[in-house]
């Protein structure tokens, strides 16, 4: 899977470099916030969850591009994410992030020789048809996360099968213009195809089952001007360890995007029960430069 | 408990959804749309500002070096004021004609509508006012943008 992975990534890359020199300079075409902020494994999306629109604010023939750091701060861990994407034509994204989730006080307890849990996660995700915005269609994507753990003795330890493995999902985002009480609203549903624990983070697949299972991820939200959004989301999870039940996760989020180059999120998240220890909620906060 | 949370947030996702829903457009007295745009001096003044900001976009402005700028203004203070629900009658030609020919792709439809945006927030117009318009103009994409 690995070699498969890095085949179609260099492939793709490799195919789209002549197309690139047709392209112009990034010229920032798309409307102020359509290409989302940056959700955790590093796409476009809102923060827990992917969505159908594209990193950056290219729109047809142009290219564009996003980098982010994210914070979590939970009752007991805490996760740290960075990464960049580049998207092309509004029609394809490539992108590159590294996780570290830091063990915090069951670190501490267990005296467990690694301090942290990282992974490295190339996402690519293919706009298939529609738009955002313009018409009736929803915008529908394909994406798919290819995640590997550096740090896989505790996840082994704990069950988890796989040390590196893909997620896929199809993803649809609609944006309606004053949609209500004068303001443009917007909602995006996924379909993710998946075994991960906890992102990838404690592993792939488990002792309970080996299997993908079809995972539903939902955001909705409303701009409450045009440079600031408000919402929520949800991502349900996978439940295939056995020494921890894991749950679905929430959060509602604030963004703020001051202008096209660089947006803030801020975010409330419930992510349930996290290797043992329950009620797992905290902030979230994530800073996302873009062209 | 994350259940509790859960089935907040799930509700909260639901009401957006459904406020969405149940406020359609054609619902509302059109009037107020072209009141709220500052009636005809207002939209006139909009339009200058709009025509301003295409004339400093270098992604689009090199498009309308062949267009007849004061019939273009007058048209689309016309257009904008009968679509807004004032007294006016729209009397140009339609979207397909007007921008056949001018090769306006997603990104240059995308600038048209930023310039707007940028001269809506220049004329201090509201966030639900811009919206309204906006909702009113996104249809035409199918009519200008060529594929």
């Amino acid at each position: 899977m690995t070699a498969l992975a890095r085949r179609v990534v260099l492939l793709t890359m490799l195919g789209i470099a002549p197309a690139l020199s047709a392209f112009e300079m990034p010229r920032n075409s798309r409307i102020l916030a359509t290409g989302g902020a940056t959700q955790l494994e590093g796409q476009a999306g809102g923060g827990i969850v992917p969505w159908a629109v594209l990193a950056g604010y290219g729109s047809s023939g142009e290219f564009g591009a996003s980098g982010f750091y994210t914070h979590v701060e939970l009752s007991d861990y805490a996760l740290d994410a960075f990464g960049v994407a580049a998207s092309f034509d509004n029609r394809l994204e490539l992108s590159l992030a590294r996780q570290a989730f830091d063990l915090g006080t069951l670190g501490d307890a267990l005296g467990l020789p690694d301090k942290e849990l990282r992974q490295n996660i190339i996402g690519i995700k293919l706009r298939l048809y529609g738009d955002l915005i313009y018409g009736a269609s929803p915008q529908f994507s394909f994406g798919l996360q290819y995640k590997r753990n550096l740090d896989f003795g505790i996840p082994s330890a704990v069950g988890a099968r796989r040390a590196n493995d893909t997620d896929f999902y199809v993803s649809a985002a609609k944006l309606w213009l004053d949609g209500a009480f004068g303001r443009n609203v917007f909602a995006n549903f996924n379909l993710r195809y998946s075994r991960a624990n906890q992102l990838g983070i404690l592993g792939f697949g488990g002792d309970r089952s080996d299997h993908r299972d079809v995972l539903i991820e939902a955001a909705a939200g409303v701009f409450v001007t045009r440079r600031v959004a408000i919402g929520a989301e949800y991502r349900q999870q996978p439940d295939k360890l056995g020494f921890s039940p894991a749950d679905d996760w929430f959060d509602i989020f604030v963004a703020a995007f001051p202008h096209k180059h660089l947006s803030l999120t801020a975010a409330y998240a419930d992510l349930g029960t996290i290797a043992t220890l329950h009620d797992q909620r905290g902030w979230y906060v994530s800073v996302e430069l873009a062209f | 408990m994350t259940g509790r949370t859960g089935i907040s947030v799930l509700a909260l996702l639901a009401a957006i959804l459904l406020a969405a829903c149940a406020t359609t457009p054609g619902l509302r007295p059109q009037q107020t749309l072209y009141v709220e745009l500052g009636e005809l001096p207002g939209i006139t003044a909009l339009v200058d500002e709009f025509l301003w900001q295409i004339a400093a976009d270098e992604r689009i402005n090199q498009r309308f070096s062949e267009s007849n700028i004061a019939r273009f203004h007058d048209k689309l203070v016309e257009h904008f004021c009968a679509l807004s629900g004032g007294p006016c009658i729209y009397s140009g030609d339609d979207m397909r004609r007007t921008h056949a020919g001018m090769g306006i792709d997603y990104a240059a439809f995308n600038a048209l509508v930023e310039d707007l945006i940028e001269a809506l927030d220049a004329r201090a117009i509201g966030t639900s006012t811009q919206n309204r318009l906006l909702a009113l103009l996104a249809p035409m994409h199918a009519d200008i943008i060529e594929r």
